[in-house]
């Protein structure tokens, strides 16, 4: 593919994101970080999202499968999570673990497991997308091309 | 969010006082609005704007009778005192006006009062302190001025301000719009802070050999005039009436302190305008809050206590300033360390509140920015301890909650003096996630001195530093 053409997609797929709720203004922010002297900015803060969200999904699992569960301890995974998802713009994330912290809250099991369900569900969506986003940015680079940040106002 | 100044003058003076040889038009106490209002056809508008006629009471920053005034329009600042000058006055008046949630008329009489929001859980959703607005009024008012807002529910709000400047004999006049064009295109010398604002003003003058002191600190109006505001300007050159067109400024007394809150008051409203850093060419408020004017009149208005460091030019020889960044989360840790390296500062980082305390045991920080939640011990009750060693000048109350003080630099710190000496009030910005547990009161009541949202934005961390760095 033409640099121009991985470029116009690049801009397309990244509004969609932004269209569909998968990212908010908090991401623009990352991207305004990026420049030279920080050129892969944002793969470095996804990435590095990527491998606290897995350790704290597994930990909710791991809490919310046992006997007794320890709410205090599940809220706190969840508000690392919420905070994390918020600081990169992954928003339906963020807006997952707010209502899995009124659950929390309840001491409700089942609507805890729920929720955790469904983080883990948006969770994994965010995380392709923004895999195959970086891929393309990549490739673009790769080929030569520069992003095209300025495009994204919208 | 946007503004815009005109200028206007009165064709026709009316009786002085006879203290000819006081040339202070600030008298804090004749700046006041008083009862006998001016209505607008006293006033000579250059740049006048279309109303639409309505019988809302305006909001003015005080308890005098209401004007009506127009609701959900943009204003001229037509009402107001005119102080009483020997010589020839005009009008600076400028209008910084958004297009965001607006504010209902409910909350406008006690829209200028300190610590008032327009509702009670507004701090929790936008953030802000509710002094930003109080701030901008006492300051307009003490530089004989007055200051109102215009607002619509939905659609945005307007606030405006009027200052009285005395317009002086000489000049250099220039009406040229190629003038205000070339303006427009320079960065204007920023430096001059102290002497000669609105010395021969750049908006009416074109460009004299001296330095523009058009007081704005590191804003660059390129980027902030629109073409249409370029226009008005060359309006209003060419409408003055007065053949001396260039401004000096009449109050002697207190000089530096006017050009100080003049230049930060102008600086707030532009310091909204986002498109102040170097780094972003299509940078916009991307915080996610609405753009409420509550929100940005309090953000902005709360740099204008920041003095120099609004200069874009600080001296090489300014040591860096030491800030401690307090946080657990990795990502935010990440994200606000870049933000800050754009800023050009660097910072130190720790993860929970006993190694903020153990940090600032250790060294000197001249900014903490605390988050709140943390494990083992959270930001609020670090606070507490830190200023405990403030006022006490010991960390008894470190030890007591089970941090043991490190000896020698607990020494060092102290540099040989007694205890009872004064220990400088260290900035502590509370980063919180709006949660009810982090209210602002909770923050105030331990010790802190403001709080960021998060997530954190640049815009947020730039005005903090602005605000809390010298």
């Amino acid at each position: 593919m033409e640099v121009v053409q991985m470029q116009r997609a690049w801009v397309e797929y990244t509004k969609s994101l932004f269209r569909e709720g998968f990212l908010d203004a908090q991401f623009q922010q990352l991207q305004l970080l990026q420049d030279e002297s920080n050129p892969d900015f944002v793969a470095e803060v996804v990435s590095l999202f990527f491998e606290d969200s897995e350790r704290l999904l597994s930990d909710l699992t791991f809490a919310l499968e046992q006997q007794s569960v320890d709410f205090k301890k599940v809220d706190a995974h969840v508000h690392q999570l919420k905070g994390s998802s918020s600081s990169i713009g992954a928003q339906r994330v963020k807006n997952d673990c707010i209502a899995f912290r009124s659950f929390c809250e309840e001491q409700n099991v089942e609507g805890c497991q729920r929720c955790l369900q469904q983080v883990k569900q948006d969770y994994s969506l965010v995380k392709s997308k923004l895999e195959a986003l970086i891929r393309l940015e990549q490739q673009i680079v790769a080929a030569g091309g520069s992003i095209p940040m300025e495009e994204l106002s919208f | 969010m946007s503004y815009r100044i005109h200028v206007y003058g009165k064709a026709e003076r009316k009786h002085q006082k006879s203290s000819a040889d006081q040339s202070t038009t600030n008298e804090p106490k004749e700046g006041k609005p008083t009862s006998s209002s001016r209505s607008s056809s006293d006033r000579k508008s250059f740049h006048s704007t279309k109303y639409s006629e309505g019988p809302y009471p305006n909001h003015l920053p005080s308890n005098e009778p209401q004007t009506p005034v127009k609701n959900g329009n943009t204003m001229d600042g037509d009402q107001g005192e005119e102080p009483e000058v020997p010589g020839t006055t005009v009008w600076l008046c400028c209008d910084v006006y958004d297009t965001g949630i607006g504010i209902p008329d409910n909350a406008l009489p006690t829209l200028f009062k300190k610590y008032m929001q327009v509702s009670a859980d507004h701090a929790r959703k936008y953030g802000g302190t509710g002094l930003g607005l109080a701030i901008c009024k006492q300051l307009v008012e003490l530089m004989g001025g007055r200051l109102t807002v215009s607002s619509k529910v939905k659609c945005g709000s307007t606030f405006t301000f009027v200052l009285p400047y005395k317009v002086s004999s000489t000049c250099d006049s220039s009406d040229d719009p190629d003038d205000l064009s070339e303006m427009a295109d320079n960065d204007a010398p920023l430096e001059d802070e102290t002497a000669g604002f609105f010395h021969n003003s750049p908006i009416l003058n074109g460009f004299s050999e001296d330095s523009c002191s058009f007081p704005s600190g590191n804003v660059r109006l390129k980027e902030t005039t629109s073409v249409e505001d370029a226009c008005s300007m060359v309006e209003v050159a060419e409408t003055l009436s007065e053949p001396e067109s260039s401004f000096s400024h009449s109050p002697d007394r207190d000089n530096e302190n006017v050009v100080c809150r003049r230049k930060q008051c102008l600086d707030d409203t532009k310091s909204k305008i986002p498109n102040g850093t170097k780094n972003c060419n299509n940078h916009k408020e991307v915080s996610g809050d609405p753009p409420g004017s509550c929100q940005e009149q309090e953000k902005s208005a709360t740099s204008s206590q920041c003095t120099s460091s609004s200069i874009p030019q600080e001296p090489e020889s300014k040591p860096k300033p030491k800030i401690l960044l307090v946080e657990d989360n990795k990502i935010n840790v990440m994200v606000t360390k870049s933000m800050m390296k754009q800023l050009g500062h660097t910072m130190d980082v720790v993860n929970n509140g006993v190694e903020a305390v153990r940090a600032v045991q250790s060294c000197s920080y001249d900014l903490i920015l605390m988050d709140v939640c943390m494990p083992v011990m959270n930001g609020l009750q670090a606070t507490q301890l830190i200023r405990s060693f403030e006022e006490t000048g010991n960390w008894d109350a470190a030890f007591k909650a089970g941090i043991e003080p490190c000896a020698p630099s607990s020494a060092s710190v102290l540099d040989g003096q007694s205890s009872i000496h004064y220990h400088k009030r260290i900035p502590i910005i509370a980063m919180t996630a709006n949660a009810l547990s982090e209210s602002a009161e909770e923050c105030y009541a331990n010790g802190m001195d403001s709080f960021v949202s998060k997530p954190v934005t640049f815009q947020k961390i730039k005005e903090c530093l602005e605000q809390y760095l010298p």
